[in-house]
């Protein structure tokens, strides 16, 4: 016991003497939560549109001032042709093309009928996606009002109506950095955790250190726990550090109790503590680590629901994904924080990463050897 | 015989199509201060790392203190001390953390093996607080000798502890060894350098991953089976080729700033010799009979691949 206490004090000690390692733990987290939860938002302002309005009545105007007023859309120009607009959208200058043809407002009064057309720049299949509900959505609304006033105020009363009204729950201002940064902090825990272990005791190899660790009696598992604990601390400390500062900065909700988002977390960087040590035992420089680690973070991350959501995703993709232990505990932080979810609830994600841990641990140590 | 603390028989190691060691085979007793010289790659690394627990053996029984190094590789590790070649303490460290460091792995303290360590860690001491990365090789040298002393191993395991070492530094170290044997302390220690062969109670050359002889190094010179001349000249580099030419000559090399020319028979042809060089217009600065040195009986060795002798 006292053996492996030095040895979280010895690397402790390193630690801190390294002029590189107090900038990590403090500064990034602040950069990280500040950078990527400003700008990685599928919030759509300032779509940019291009009105092409062919009717120029009454009605298609109102259509258009419909679009002009929602906080949304912002419109860059109007043309007569729609060549001219659609040659806007291939230099990339719009993100749409309204386009309402002649004979708009003959049509709706007459015929009760009549079309519009909207073009989407659908690169971005997401924001595409999003750019054509905010606009449908704007239409229905324009409809309604359309028939309260062209209609006859009292037929419509005789007619039935469902009215759909909503209201966002766990986070009812759609505030996407409340999504955000729950999911970050997972990351920066991730990262440290992954990255520090792994390369820590791949130092060990390159410097040639662990030789002589190797032939003292201190036994791997004395080794390891004493290798692993300082980044276990750092990892906690580092979430304890980001969720202030999340709180500080984006004013995010803490609904849940803390102490199941510590406890969560703690099994949580065993796994990743785990997994560094086992990339640690199949590389021979910290150059190799960083790269099979990343390698596994890219893949982990994409497909952690971070920022695509996983029930999208195809259902193979959705079945692999039970082995990414990124998702769980985005899953739990989600759910803890903005939801207020008690340990019922997580239950079935806490439980799969205490297995995950115990099984990443053990293969960690079983490859882990002494002797080469 | 005295009694064996490291007892090695028909040790084999292979790394792929490499031959690293083969059949090797020898005994060091207790406090034999007992040194393997050869050239880089000779084998000496991985014998090191073999009786150190650090490396399994291909094949061969290695006993270090009667433990077996594959069976009871545990029980080895707390009564060896390691000093690997590369420098392998913890650079971000000082010299005291260091020191402290290993000392408590080893389950001990400094000041319970102060003694031990004293005559060496002095000369350190006054650095302690400087990191360990930041010292002179010298100073590194004794800090890594202090480290692997710290927990009084019965065994010494110190694998080219010389090397990069200045001339000075080199000096003092063999001194402190000789100094730590009066202890009754084993001691394996592995070189490059031949000259420091004289050192050792008993020397191991090895060659290829094979021991080519092992005796003491007053043995193996007077076992030396031929006669030998210094010779000095201008031009050694054609002296070195003429040399070659001269009849009867069994080996030519090259020796510091002279050519060392090996002969066999006890009748040596001094004033021929010096007569041939001058018609090939050499101007002889000097011809000497030499006693060999272990150097020369390594090239000697290296002609003639034959049966290990074992005393």
């Amino acid at each position: 016991m006292r053996t492996i206490l030095y040895i979280i004090q010895k690397e402790f000690l390193q630690v801190f003497r390294n002029k590189s390692m107090l900038p990590i733990i403090f500064v990034v987290p602040i950069v990280q939560l500040i950078i990527l939860v400003n700008a990685a938002t599928y919030e759509m302002k300032h779509i940019r549109l291009s009105v092409v309005d062919f009717d120029l009545s009454g009605t298609s105007r109102k259509l258009v001032s419909k679009f002009q007023g929602s906080p949304f859309y912002e419109i860059r120009s109007a043309h007569f042709s729609y060549r001219e607009a659609e040659d806007q959208m291939k230099r990339g200058n719009i993100d749409m093309i309204l386009q309402v043809p002649a004979g708009f407002e003959k049509g709706l009064l007459k015929e009760n009928r009549a079309k519009v057309q909207f073009v989407i720049n659908a690169i971005n299949g997401q924001s595409a996606g999003l750019i054509n509900a905010y606009s449908t959505m704007i239409l229905l609304d324009y409809n309604r009002e359309l028939l309260i006033e062209i209609v006859n105020p009292a037929m419509l009363a005789g007619t039935r109506n469902i009215q759909t009204d909503y209201s966002y729950w766990y986070n009812p201002k759609l505030n996407y950095k409340t999504y955000m940064v729950p999911g970050i902090l997972v990351l920066l825990v991730t990262i440290i955790g992954l990255l520090l272990s792994g390369m820590n005791i791949v130092r060990e190899m390159e410097i040639g250190t662990i030789e002589q660790i190797n032939v003292t009696p201190i036994n791997k598992i004395q080794f390891i726990t004493g290798k692993l604990m300082p980044f276990w601390i750092i990892g906690l400390f580092e979430l304890a550090f980001g969720l202030a500062v999340g709180k500080l900065l984006f004013d995010i909700p803490l609904e849940g109790n803390l102490g199941l988002i510590f406890m969560s977390a703690s099994v949580y960087l065993f796994v990743i503590l785990s997994f560094g040590l086992l990339i640690s035992t199949i590389t021979q420089t910290q150059q190799q680590a960083m790269l099979v680690s990343f390698f596994f973070m890219v893949v982990f991350i994409l497909m952690s629901g971070l920022f695509t959501s996983i029930e999208s995703m195809p259902l193979w993709a959705q079945n692999l994904d039970r082995l990414n232990p990124l998702m769980y505990f985005i899953k739990i932080m989600r759910m803890v924080l903005l939801k207020g979810s008690g340990f019922a609830d997580i239950s079935h994600h806490f439980w799969s990463l205490v297995v995950y841990a115990v099984f990443s641990l053990s293969l960690a140590i079983l490859r882990y050897r002494k002797v080469s | 015989m005295p009694v064996t603390s490291v007892n090695v028989q028909h040790l084999t190691k292979r790394f792929g199509e490499t031959l690293a060691l083969d059949d090797i085979t020898f005994d060091a007793g207790k406090g034999e201060l007992f040194g393997f010289i050869g050239p880089d790659g000779a084998g000496k690394t991985t014998l090191f790392r073999i009786m150190t627990t650090l490396l399994l053996p291909d094949a061969g029984i290695c006993k270090v203190e009667g433990y077996d190094v594959v069976k009871d590789y545990r029980k080895i590790r707390s009564i060896c001390g390691y000093m690997p070649g590369k420098f392998s303490l913890y650079h971000d460290l000082t010299v005291e953390e260091n020191l402290n460091f290993f000392a408590t792995i080893f389950g001990t303290t400094i000041r319970e093996n102060y003694d031990l360590v004293k005559e060496i860690y002095q000369q350190i001491e006054p650095f302690k607080d400087r990191k360990a990365g930041k010292l002179s090789g010298g100073m590194k040298q004794k800090l890594a000798l202090s480290c692997a002393m710290i927990h009084k191993p019965e065994i010494l395991f110190l694998d080219e502890p010389t090397t990069g070492v200045d001339a000075v530094s080199r000096l003092e170290f063999w001194e402190m060894l000789k100094r730590l044997k009066r202890s009754g302390i084993t001691i394996l220690v592995s070189t490059p350098y031949m000259d420091e062969a004289g050192l050792c109670d008993r020397v191991a050359l090895m060659q290829n991953g094979r021991i080519m002889t092992i005796n003491t190094p007053r043995n193996i010179i007077r076992n030396y089976p031929l006669s030998l001349l210094s010779v000095k000249a201008g031009d050694i580099y054609r002296l070195l080729g003429d040399l070659r030419k001269y009849p009867d000559v069994h080996s030519v090399y090259p020796f510091g700033q002279s050519a060392h020319v090996a002969f066999h028979g006890p009748d040596i042809e001094k004033e021929s010799l010096e007569k041939f060089l001058n018609k090939k217009n050499h101007d002889v600065v000097e011809i000497m009979q030499v006693e060999a040195t272990i150097e020369d009986c390594f090239m000697e060795l290296m002609k003639t691949p034959g049966e290990v002798i074992n005393h």
